[in-house]
Parts: structure tokens; sequence; C-alpha cells
């Protein structure tokens, strides 16, 4: 019954809208430093979805084109790069610091 | 509501795979969320955004989705791994967040959801499905297009009246080299910083 | 397009839509399970008798016959009869889970295998990257496994094997990278088909530089399946197995399961992308093509004729898909029998090569396959820019048969572009799209172009 939906640009806007706000609510929840990244994963996919939707021809006459897929694999690169960087500061962070708590990283603070 | 919207569909199976993935995607993302494991939300990451390659693949979009696999899921997420099991300590493996922040978060996340939600459907070129005409079962040819445009030839665009663009400018070679570039620093940058220097004291920060 | 298998049952049997694709689906779903796990049966046999023989000794004998062959079956029943013990220290959830995800992925790779002409259960335009990308995932599962053990040891074996599996991707993908190129497409289908023809025609030896190619490929192939002599984080025949120390029973063997797999599919692969794939070495086909011609196609014919009382829509005409699907089913074997020597190599390596320290097997990888891969890359770029621009083809061996359509695809898309351009100016109402408007040769990259132009137009 519930398969029987055609899908359309808002079907998918739906998950990426999904996507996005567990990400940003993960992102603000989470102690664990790594918890936070996935956050950020999450966020990023759920912008990835929306540029395929709107650049997909299937779902939509007039669509975006190709700018979408493109755009959406710069992200995913991109996102790649935000991951070695944000690993690699949360590793530093844990051999200085012994911990990966987020609440922790307050040396800077006044 | 939208999600019921009884018409008869266009292809059965495109639909159900639409919706098999999506709850998939979804699901194992408030799995993300919920657990309080860092290994399993980990874990629940990889089976979101594969499940998410699968919505690019009923897109159309096979190669952004071979390349969500790929880089994403083999490569992103692999470093991330090895990077909860490098901190892997018990103690914070399981960090688990004061309720008072979950009342924030969730309230605020669940406004931001409604603000989402009814956008999405604002829009009537969005909401209605492009029908039977739309879905090709055909192979989607776009991977050719996609390295073109990477070369800064817009096969898709050949139609361009404008000279300026039409003369390589709508192609997108230079992000794509920028990217390289900025990829390659971003990694040599990330080996150095990653490495251990100096061990950290036991009595440290920790709180 | 030619009709698929849902079009034969939506069309012969009056099948619903829906129901004709679940059904081509479940087909599809079985026979993959049928090459993987019968494949899984019988390669573990064939391990045992090739390591027998090549240690002198005769390897099982007494299950099912003179050769041992139930031997695997009967180990199978013993597996599946065994105790499933988890640890105390284990994360129960994905203690579980972790073998089945090796095996999924190792599974879903072979979605885009083709097997013969078009003989892929989804016919992919990029399957290559596709089957690349799902193999990636298959490391998910020793990290798992190992993580979720809760035992040091498997933490440890899981570690070295990531570390192996994901240092050989780099290779392994810019070896890869030298077929497509040369082909100057992802689609497996018509990489294989390029080759048609005399062996020479083998991507393996279109230059020296595919030639290294492929042995490197094919090392880098044997460490990311976690083969001899590079299976140090399991040495199983050896040491305690790895990453599955904690692991028995069924969830065990389906570790094993996925490596018979992948092996399977990475010397498939091979056999696409460097050994011409379904193709026998020479086209038996082409050269007695007047006595086919004359006596098969009639045979064809008769069958055919058959096969129309039966199912009301095969018309005469379809004499040719007959006679593609018997020439198909050849060539099916023939992919099967190149999958199986690529196996059985290496199997041979595994028993003849002394197995690599941890730090040994990282030194191969990155200081000798990436600088190989990397300089073959470049030298065959190079070689075919030659090629390219002097306009010939520089034969290696000197005998050239059928080859043709290799060549650079955004070079000959912008001439084709230019030539169609002058051929509007010509003639001012040809649109740019129409794919007549050059008969440049039509090779298959050739066509690639065009196809770009008319999908543009098809697309609106």
């Amino acid at each position: 019954m519930i398969a029987l939906v055609s899908v359309s640009v808002s079907h998918y806007l739906v998950v990426g809208a999904i996507l996005f706000v567990t990400g940003v609510i993960c992102m603000a929840t989470k102690r664990n430093s790594l918890g936070v990244l996935m956050g950020v994963e999450l966020v990023l996919n759920g912008a990835n979805l929306n540029f395929i939707a709107f650049g997909s021809s299937y779902l939509r006459a007039n669509s975006l084109g190709l700018d979408g897929q493109l755009m959406s694999l710069f992200v995913i690169v991109l996102a790649a790069a935000e991951a070695a960087v944000a690993l690699a500061i949360a590793l530093n962070f844990y051999n200085n610091h012994s911990t990966i708590d987020v609440d922790q990283a307050s040396d800077l603070k006044g | 509501m939208m999600l019921l919207a009884a018409e008869v569909a266009p292809s059965f199976w495109h639909g159900f795979f639409f919706v098999f993935f999506a709850l998939l995607t979804c699901g194992f993302a408030l799995g993300v969320l919920f657990s309080n494991n860092i290994v399993r939300m980990a874990f629940y990451l990889v089976l979101s955004l594969g499940a998410s390659a699968g919505l690019f693949f009923l897109a159309g979009a096979e190669f952004v989705g071979a390349m969500q696999l790929m880089i994403y899921v083999g490569g992103t997420l692999v470093l991330l791994i090895f990077g909860v099991m490098l901190t892997a300590q018990s103690r914070f493996i399981s960090m688990k967040t004061p309720s008072g922040e979950w009342v924030l978060g969730v309230a605020v996340g669940g406004c931001l959801l409604l603000l989402l939600l009814s956008v999405a459907f604002q829009v009537k070129d969005w909401r209605t499905p492009r029908g039977k005409g739309g879905l090709s079962l055909e192979d989607s040819k776009t991977s050719s297009q996609i390295g073109m445009a990477f070369t800064g030839v817009r096969v898709d665009k050949l139609d361009q009246k404008n000279e300026q663009l039409a003369g390589g400018m709508s192609g997108y070679l230079l992000p794509f080299v920028i990217v390289s570039v900025h990829l390659l620093v971003v990694l040599v940058g990330a080996a150095y910083m990653a490495r251990t220097k100096r061990r950290a004291t036991a009595t440290g920060a920790v709180g | 397009m030619s009709p698929t298998v849902a079009d034969f049952f939506h069309n012969s049997f009056r099948l619903p839509e829906s129901l004709a694709y679940l059904t081509a689906a479940v087909i599809h779903c079985v026979l993959i399970i049928l090459v993987v796990a019968v494949g899984a049966l019988l390669f573990i046999w064939l391990e045992r008798k090739v390591s027998g023989r090549i240690q002198d000794r005769l390897g099982p004998t007494r299950v099912g016959g003179a050769f041992g062959w139930l031997q695997t079956l009967a180990d199978g029943i013993k597996l599946i009869a065994k105790e499933d013990i988890t640890p105390k220290d284990a994360d129960w959830l994905l203690f579980k889970l972790a073998p089945y995800i090796g095996f999924a992925a190792s599974y879903c790779a072979y979605i885009a295998l083709p097997f013969a002409d078009g003989w892929a259960a989804r016919h992919m335009n990029t399957a290559v990257f596709f089957i690349l990308a799902v193999l990636g995932i298959e490391v998910f599962s020793p990290i798992l496994a190992g993580y979720a053990s809760g035992s040091k040891w498997s933490l440890f074996g899981a570690i070295r094997e990531a570390a192996q599996v994901v240092s050989y991707e780099v290779p392994l993908g810019m070896c890869v990278v030298v077929p497509v190129f040369l082909c100057g497409t992802m689609n497996l289908v018509t990489i294989g088909n390029m080759q048609a023809g005399l062996f020479t025609n083998w991507l393996v030896f279109n230059d020296p530089f595919t030639f290294v190619i492929a042995v490197v490929y094919f090392t880098c192939a044997t460490a990311s399946v976690n083969r001899a002599p590079f299976d140090l984080a399991e040495a199983e025949s050896e040491l305690v197995a790895g990453f599955h120390t904690e692991y028995s029973g069924l969830r065990w063997s389906f570790f094993f399961m996925a490596e018979y797999g992948s092996m399977f599919l990475v010397s498939g692969l091979a056999a696409i992308l460097f050994f011409g794939g379904w193709h026998g070495p020479i086209p038996i086909g082409e050269i007695l093509g007047d006595f086919l011609a004359y006596v098969v196609t009639p045979l064809v014919g008769i069958v055919a004729w058959l096969l129309s009382f039966v199912f009301k829509n095969v018309h005469t005409a379809d004499h040719v898909a007959v006679a593609g699907h018997i020439a198909n089913s050849l060539g099916c074997l023939n992919f099967l029998l190149k999958g199986l020597i690529g196996v059985t190599v290496m199997m041979w390596v595994r028993w003849t090569l002394p197995r690599l320290r941890i730090d040994q097997v990282m030194t191969t990888c990155l200081k000798y396959c990436v600088p190989i891969a990397a300089i073959c890359f470049l030298g065959a770029l190079g070689w075919r820019v030659a090629d390219w621009t002097t306009g010939a083809d520089i034969p290696l061996v000197g005998i050239h048969y059928g080859k043709g359509g290799r060549g650079m695809v955004r070079e000959s898309w912008v001439e084709q572009t230019q030539s169609a351009k002058v051929a509007e100016n010509d003639v001012p109402d040809a649109p740019i799209t129409d794919p007549n408007a050059s008969d440049g040769p039509t090779g298959s990259v050739e066509q690639s172009p065009d196809e770009l132009l008319t999908m543009k137009g098809g697309d609106q």
C-alpha cells in the first residue's frame, strides 16, 4: 500500500530533511567528538540527497541536470577531506588531553 | 499524508525500493542519534549512508551512488572507524548525553524538521511525480557526461548560446583541479597532524 | 535495447509488470547465489586437492568417490551442526552481523559482473566502479568482527587486515583505471566486447605497460582478498586465525564464502579487463563463419521454429537472438573457465610462495605496487596518445584482428562535434544532436559520443 507512491522530488527532500535534522541533533548532543563528526557526515549526506533529487531527470521534467550530480560529487570529496582533518584533530586532542570529550576542549577559554 | 497518495504507480518496484531504502536511511540515521555506543553509531552510519547510495541509484545517479559507496562508505567511514578504535577506551565508548540537552536538541531539531517538511511540499513542481514517461528503466548514461564536465566540456549544455559559457566555462575543470589539490594538501596535513608527537601525561586535562 | 528477462516474462507469460520484474530478480538472485555458493564448494575442494598435489599428497579421497568431491559438503554439514558460540565480552549485535556484511558485499558485487555479452544481473554503465566500490565495503566485515569479538588478538588481526585491504585498494584502483581509459567506458560488457578477435586483441597484450599492469592487478587483487602470500592477518593454516578467532560454525563459514566469492570476483574482473572476457583466444566463430552460417543457423532456425510452438511470441526473426544466446552460453563457459584459471593461479601461488611479514606486505604495496602502477598508467596513456596522434595502431605482435574502436574519448568526441558542426553549416537544418550527421567509424568508442548526444536529446 505505502509502496504504491510514485516518487517525486518532495519525497527525496523529506528523507534529506530527516537526515539533516538527525545530523544537527547529533552534532548538538553528542559529547564524543567522533559522534559530532558523524553528525556532520549525516548533514552532508542529507544535502547530497537534495542535490541528487533536484538533478535527477527521473523525478522532475525540468531538472537541474548534471549540475546536481557534479555538486554532490564535490560534496563527497570535500566530506572526505573534512573527515580526514577532523579525525586528525580528534586524535591530536586525544593524544594531548587523553580524552575525546568535546566539553573538555576548553583550553582557550579565558 | 502525501506519502500515502494512492496514485497508480508508474513502476511498483521503484516506489517499493524508494520506501525501503528511505526507511533504512532514516532508521539507521536515528540509530546513530539514539545509540550511546560509539562503535555501533559508526556501524549504523555505514548502513545509513549505504542505503542512501541506494536512493542515489534510484534517482538515476549511478556514478554518484558508486562514488558514495567508494569514497564515503569505503573510505571516509573506514577512517572514522579507525579513529573510533584508536580512541576506544571503555569510558569513551558510551558517553551519555544529559537529558536536558536531549530535550533542547530534539525541540530545536523538531522545529527545524517541521519547517523543512513544510517547505518540501510547498512547490507544486516538486511534489508532482514525473509519471510514466519520466521513469526509464534503461541505464543512466551520466558517467561519461560527468567525466566530460570535469574536463571542461558540458555535453548536456551543447545548446549554450552564451559564447563565453559555451567555450568551456560551464565545465568544472577548474573546481575539479582545485578540489584535487585541496584533497592532496588536506591528506598530507592530516597525516602530519595525526602523528603521535608526544604521549599525554596520565593526569592530563581529564575532568 | 535488447529484451530483458523481465520483458520475456511480461510478454510471453502475460505476467503483470511488477510480478515479471520480481520473477526476473529472483532468477538473477538464485543464479548469483549458485555461482557464489557452488563456487565456494568447488573452490574449497579444489584448494584441498591442489594443495595436496603440490605437496605430493592426495588430498581428500573418501567422501563422494575417488576424488573426494563431496568433502566440502560434508564439512558444510559439520559446520552447520557446530555450536555457535558468542564470547562473553563480545558486542553481540555486531558480532552476529559482521560475517554477513562481508558476504553481502561480495555477493552484491556480482550484480554488476557480466558472465557473457550482456549477461549481467544489472547491466550497469559504471560496472567497474560499482564492483570496486562494493568490494571496498567488504573491509567492514573484518573490522567489526575483530572489534566485536572483545579480544585483543582479534582486534590486532582486524586492524592489520583492514590496513592491508585499504592500502591495496589504491594500486588496485590505478590498475583498473588503465583498461577503463583504453576502452573509454566503465561498462564491463563494452570492455569485454572490445577485445573480440584474436587473443592479441586482449588488453593484456595491448602494449607492454598493460602487461605489467595485469600482473600488478593480480598481485593487488590477491592481497585485497587476503590470500596467501598476503594473508598474514589471518594465516589460518598455521597461526590462530586473526579477526575470526572467536567465530565458529556457520558464521565462520560465511567469512570463507565471502573470501572465495571475492576470489572468483577479482579473477573474473581480471578476465574481463585484461584477458578478453568471454572471448576465446581464437575467434573460432569468425574464422568458421561461413561454416556456421550454412550449418548452424538452419539448425537454430529449426529450434526456434519448435520453440515458437511453446512461446507464441518467438518469431522466426528471433533466430539471430537464439543464435546469440547459444554463442553467449559458450562465452559464459569461456568466462567461467578464465575465472577458474585465475582462482587456480591464486591457489598455486599460495602453496608456492612463503608468507610475507606484515611490514613486507605494506612495503610491497606502497613502495612497489603503487609506483609501478603509476608509471605503467602513464606509459599506457602515452602509448594511447602516440596511437592517436600517429593515427596508427602500433602493432605489438604484428597481428591485429578486428582491433579498433579504442581511442581517446574526449578527443574523438571533440572531433566528432566539430565535424557535426561542419555538417550543420553545410545543411542548416540538420540538428547537432543527429547521430547520422557524422559518418565516423562505428567503433564502440566513436559511438559513445553519439550516445552522449542522443542521450541529451532523448532525455528531454
